[in-house]
């Protein structure tokens, strides 16, 4: 992995690093890469990928409305709201 | 002994039989945090007023409840209602949640008195507590080891007399390991046996939610509270509960323990794998019947891992962006970064193939190994860890080393089996266990096998002394 894919992943994964930082990771990273690597000897032909386990699928309810959360509740954590909502920075400029 | 150090069943005796009142045993258990967690640092948060206003309540009002008037740590990667809740991370260091996890409101119902919430691993990133946030947790049996991790709060806490049981996450061996570190019995149920609502998601096709007690007793205890279909978590399934103590008595006459070849060879430490091998006559002096099977992609199944968990890592924390709850995410710490770019990378367009769906086919493969060796055995018994505890700052420097711990549990995980680990040993002082693993939802057999063990040997007899 080198130095210009730790910053676009960085980008994608919205995390800011420090010059030092992404020094740091593309070592570990490498590093961690050619460990799980070794998996290409795997021959995976015609294998089915398991991605749930206990081989339940299509799990339904009924599209009903239950209890939920009080909006005041909700926004409790939140640093900034206004007139009940979350607030956050605007996205565009004017 | 003191109350802080009974397990729940011998507390609950007590209670009934009036010899102590719960305000007297949760006193006895925030005594002891007081004397020694500046020490060992296994609560992030204790809730030392409330607890004692609880304790009085359950006095007041007794129950046959099973867990009545019992104070019990919890990992603090579970929501509690009204309790700061950081999964071990400054990103969410003033997070206080607006509901209970599943799991805690099935303890809360049959009784149990949180007591507070325990370190751990920053968002259970980690086989040591070293990646807290707010600093690590030392081992109890020697200050200068680690616990384990990431469960390293609940498992230092149980160890060191601070609670009568604690509650724990094991995604790739993060309440096997730290039982093991910690002279514990330490349970990573079936996947989806217990409800993952509520519980800050690490990686959600291998997230299984258990605990750690001073007994198998204890353990099938807890199960028979927490396990069970959840309509909030949509992996439950609706498969019957059994009564897990029912038939723990049992014995394991006949009983095909499975010797999985592969967990004993490579790297396992000489004296780990003495111990291992001595717990393996045991069984067969208690009457079981041991048998050499093979589970041939063994060795593949840490890369397996470590490409499936932190892609599922990447995806959990892409949530975290500080609006709603939180800080913003230039809190979060290495080793999340580090599983967070690692999964972003394999996920993202050209390497997808390559890796995440390679790592999903060997998954398949690594499934069908232990089908296989359940066809001939009805358990597996390995080590947990392949060494025993280590020093504090030997790995933390080294993260494909530190990942490397995990390469006995993860195979768990990956299979979605429940594992049990018990003690089963000392070298130089400090403990090692081992682990049974069996067939999905089969949890009662491992406790079966394990409380034959467990009364044999009385390893979990054991207190370390810390002053």
């Amino acid at each position: 992995m080198n130095k210009k894919t730790v910053q676009h992943i960085a980008l994608l994964a919205n995390l800011k690093l420090s010059n030092k930082e992404i020094e740091k990771f593309q070592k570990q990273l490498t590093e961690i890469l050619d460990y799980v690597g070794q998996l290409n000897k795997v021959k995976t032909k015609d294998i089915k990928p398991t991605s749930q386990v206990t081989g339940l699928e299509n799990v339904f309810r009924k599209d009903e409305s239950g209890p939920s959360l009080a909006s005041r509740d909700v926004l409790i954590n939140a640093k900034k709201t206004a007139k009940g909502m979350f607030k956050v920075k605007a996205i565009f400029e004017q | 002994m003191k109350l802080n150090q009974l397990t729940i069943q011998e507390a609950r005796e007590g209670l009934k039989k009036k010899k102590f009142s719960s305000e007297e045993l949760t006193k006895a258990c925030l005594k002891q945090i007081k004397r020694l967690d500046k020490k060992i640092n296994a609560f992030i948060t204790v809730c030392e007023k409330e607890v004692l206003e609880q304790a009085r309540e359950a006095d007041r009002l007794k129950s046959d409840k099973p867990l009545w008037g019992i104070p019990v740590g919890i990992k603090d990667i579970y929501s509690t209602r009204g309790i700061r809740t950081t999964a071990g991370a400054k990103v969410l260091d003033d997070y206080i949640p607006v509901y209970d996890a599943t799991a805690v409101k099935r303890l809360k119902e049959a009784g149990a008195i949180i007591l507070g919430k325990t370190n751990m691993d920053a968002w259970a990133h980690g086989a040591s507590g070293e990646n807290s946030d707010y600093g690590p947790t030392k081992n109890p049996w020697n200050l200068k080891y680690v616990p384990g991790g990431s469960s390293s709060g609940s498992g230092a806490a149980l160890a060191a007399a601070m609670c009568l049981a604690a509650t724990g996450t094991d995604t790739g061996g993060s309440i096997r390991q730290p039982a093991s570190f910690c002279n514990l019995v330490g349970l990573k149920p079936t996947y989806g046996r217990v409800s993952r609502y509520g519980i800050i998601a690490m990686a959600s096709s291998l997230d299984s939610i258990g605990h750690f007690t001073r007994s198998v007793i204890d353990s099938a205890l807890m199960l028979d509270i927490t396990a069970g279909k959840d309509s909030f978590d949509a992996t439950t399934p609706d498969i019957p509960v059994p009564n897990y103590l029912k038939n723990i008595k049992k014995g394991i006459k006949g009983l095909k323990v499975g010797v999985p070849k592969e967990y004993f060879l490579g790297s396992l430490d000489k004296e780990v794998k003495k111990i291992a091998e001595k717990a393996l006559k045991e069984f067969e002096s208690l009457g079981a019947k041991l048998i050499s099977v093979s589970l041939p992609h063994t060795s593949h199944a840490l890369a397996v891992y470590y490409i499936i968990q932190p892609a599922e890592v990447s995806s959990n924390l892409a949530r975290y962006d500080g609006i709603r709850y939180g800080f913003p995410r230039d809190r979060f710490s290495d080793e999340a970064k580090r599983r967070i770019m690692l999964g972003t990378f394999t996920l993202s367009t050209g390497y997808y193939k390559a890796y995440y769906l390679k790592a999903m086919q060997v998954r398949t493969l690594i499934k069908e190994d232990f089908e296989k060796a359940f066809e001939k055995a009805d358990v597996l018994v390995a080590p947990v860890s392949p060494t025993p505890p280590f020093k504090l700052g030997e790995k933390v420097n080294d993260p494909l080393k530190m990942y490397l711990s995990d390469v006995l549990t993860v195979t768990a995980n990956l299979a979605g089996l429940p594992g049990l680990a018990i003690p089963a040993g000392f070298v130089k002082g400090l403990p090692v266990g081992i682990q049974i693993l069996g067939p999905q939802f089969r949890e009662e057999l491992l406790f079966q096998a394990g409380y034959v063990y467990e009364q044999a040997t009385n390893w979990h007899q054991r207190k370390p002394k810390v002053e």
